[in-house]
């Protein structure tokens, strides 16, 4: 998913006699179901907590579009440019309604985005991997959007209201995002073998780091916990990741495509399929910064910002001299 | 077809609004995740998308009156350079995203221009696809306009920029009003506007909006051509071969 390992603050989960009365009545609120909004109190572990996490969760989106920018000039024909593009501009709006939502609880977008160019905030590990064939396309909005609807979906749900309603508006868009991205699929693994090996070798690619973008196993972890009590975590990493396998190798199937795991196959008693864990010496190097394109995401998202100073500075030089000038004028007419 | 005009004026007229479509969608769509500012990111990738699905519509046009079976994708996948009609202007290189804007300032002027006259098209087709193309057109114009002016009239480094961007590409702009037999004999039918016919409203608008930038309007009037009888710059082979890759590639294949 698009938030990995967020901390909150918690070394222990609190009990209800332990809580202040505002915090119990917080937590009360929460139980009822009740969504919290941006004016009323909250703990400062919860405001710090989501802040972490939306905040990731909108850098995600906005570092997502490099990996599927990287195609739309040779998308193959106009068709698949055309859906490309809106696919990409859903993902940098996505990015917009999140940072929005992440400005109510006090942080500014630029500030959320210094964290990001010092590497002080991380986005989802998924968008260091390249995309080196056609069929990458495919595999990211199959397999990426679709883990990353698995997380959304149990978001609209999530306590606090401008995430929850982020959530949901985001929702209507990412199933277009699968589909495409299936359809994609099923061109290539049903289309020449030239087409046939570059949609094998986009699975291959891309299945374990999809299973990495659940995080590791947090069913021991405080902060998990905590989240949890807090409604902005619904389920834990291992359930997200079991309901994605069990959707997608019947769809693998179907491709006609092999998952990458020897070890793959049904579990009748638990009712999904057992499945090998991802490498995740590998996901905590990429977190770290070593994935394989760590690098040029960064640095074409700092460029970016840096080469559009004089843009944004022109932009605000602009808007202050209108409001010197009406002022003036307004002062005149007096 | 309302008005009987030689077959092949209408197809050079239809790959050259297709084409400069196309290659200006492609273009833009290279700023995608690298912009000044996400609200840029957004806008951009949305011109481009309302570039190429107006790609689809014109190529797909000028396919059906060629008649030789090509489509949309054909004419943009399967051609070489020589064969692409659209003006120098678009295929200018992004240079910083002032350049990107100035250039989409110029075209979208025209571009607007254009479609409103073919809305009044002797081709009920031509009509059919100008009004409902212009209808983004008309945004593209109303954001491009507004851009320059903010960022002409904003910091003096803002202003260099933009002044830069207006020197560099300005003696791009004359090649979308030269007029060339085909042109004459479509303006005779009304199906289409001869281009020079075009420049005075272009020179209105650009005049009022960089006045109002407080950008200085260049009196070179030099113009680079080629684009329209398919002598293109460089910059074009490596679009086409960048776009073409996988057509070219994978012969045949479905995508
Ligand atoms: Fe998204
Ligand atoms: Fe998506």
């Amino acid at each position: 998913m698009y938030a990995q390992m967020v901390k909150t603050d918690s070394d222990r989960l609190k009990s209800l006699d332990e809580m202040t009365p505002e915090e119990r009545e917080f937590q009360e609120r929460i139980g009822r179901g009740e969504k919290i909004e941006p004016k009323e109190w909250m703990p400062e572990g919860y405001r710090k907590t989501l802040i972490r996490q939306i905040g990731q969760h909108a850098h995600s989106e906005i570092v997502g579009q490099l990996p599927e920018g990287n195609w739309i000039t040779r998308a193959p024909t106009l068709e698949r440019k055309a859906i490309l593009l809106a696919k990409v501009q859903d993902e940098a709006g996505h990015g917009l309604y999140l940072y929005s939502a992440v400005e109510t609880l006090g942080v500014s977008r630029d500030e959320l985005l210094a964290m990001l160019h010092s590497g002080k905030m991380k986005y989802s590990s998924i968008f260091n991997y390249p995309t080196l064939n056609w069929a990458d396309i495919g595999a990211v909005g199959w397999l990426v959007d679709g883990a990353a609807i698995m997380n959304q979906v149990q978001l609209q749900k999530t306590s606090y209201g401008p995430y929850s309603r982020a959530m949901i508006r985001i929702c209507k868009e990412e199933s277009f995002h699968q589909r495409q991205g299936y359809d994609i699929m099923m061109k290539m693994a049903f289309g020449n073998p030239a087409q046939k090996a570059m949609a094998q070798d986009a699975l291959s690619r891309f299945w374990y780091p999809s299973l990495m973008m659940f995080g590791p196993s947090d069913k021991d972890s405080v902060h998990s916990a905590q989240s949890m009590a807090w409604k902005i975590k619904i389920n834990t990493n291992d359930e997200l990741r079991q309901k994605f396998v069990d959707q997608t190798v019947p769809q693998a199937k179907y491709l006609g495509l092999t998952i990458p795991d020897e070890n793959l196959k049904w579990n009748e008693d638990k009712g999904g399929y057992d499945f090998s864990e991802p490498d995740w010496s590998e996901f905590f190097d990429v977190i770290a910064g070593n994935g394989p394109c760590n690098r040029e995401r960064m640095n074409a998202r700092v460029k970016a910002w840096e080469d559009g100073a004089w843009f944004r500075d022109g932009l605000v030089a602009h808007a202050e001299k209108t409001a010197s000038r009406r002022a003036a004028a307004g002062i005149a007419a007096e | 077809m309302a008005t009987s005009v030689n077959p092949s004026f209408l197809l050079e007229f239809l790959l050259r609004t297709g084409d400069n479509a196309l290659i200006l969608g492609h273009r833009v769509s290279q700023w995608c995740g690298h912009s000044p500012v996400l609200e840029e990111d957004i806008a951009l990738a949305n011109t481009a998308l309302d570039l190429i699905g107006e790609t689809q519509l014109w190529l797909g046009l000028a396919g059906e009156v060629e008649g030789k079976g090509r489509t949309a994708d054909s004419l943009a996948y399967l051609r070489d350079a020589a064969e692409f009609r659209n003006v120098l202007l678009v295929e200018r290189p992004n240079g910083d995203f002032g350049q990107t804007l100035m250039r989409q300032f110029l075209f979208d002027v025209w571009h607007f221009e254009l479609l409103t006259a073919l809305q009044e098209s002797s081709n009920a087709r031509i009509a059919e696809i100008s009004a409902k193309v212009l209808k983004e057109v008309s945004y593209h114009l109303e954001r491009s306009a507004d851009l320059i002016i903010r960022l002409g009239d904003g910091s003096a480094e803002s202003h260099r920029h933009m002044q830069s961007a207006l020197d560099d590409l300005w003696a791009y702009t004359g090649e979308l009003f030269l007029t060339d037999v085909g042109d004459d004999a479509l303006a005779e039918a009304g199906i289409a506007p001869a281009p020079a016919s075009l420049k005075p409203k272009w020179e209105a608008t650009v005049s009022r909006v960089l006045g109002e930038a407080t950008l200085r309007r260049p009196t070179d009037n030099y113009i680079h051509k080629g684009g329209k009888r398919g002598v293109h710059t460089e910059h074009l082979g490596y679009i086409l071969a960048e776009m073409q890759f996988l057509q070219r590639a994978y012969p045949g294949a479905i995508w």
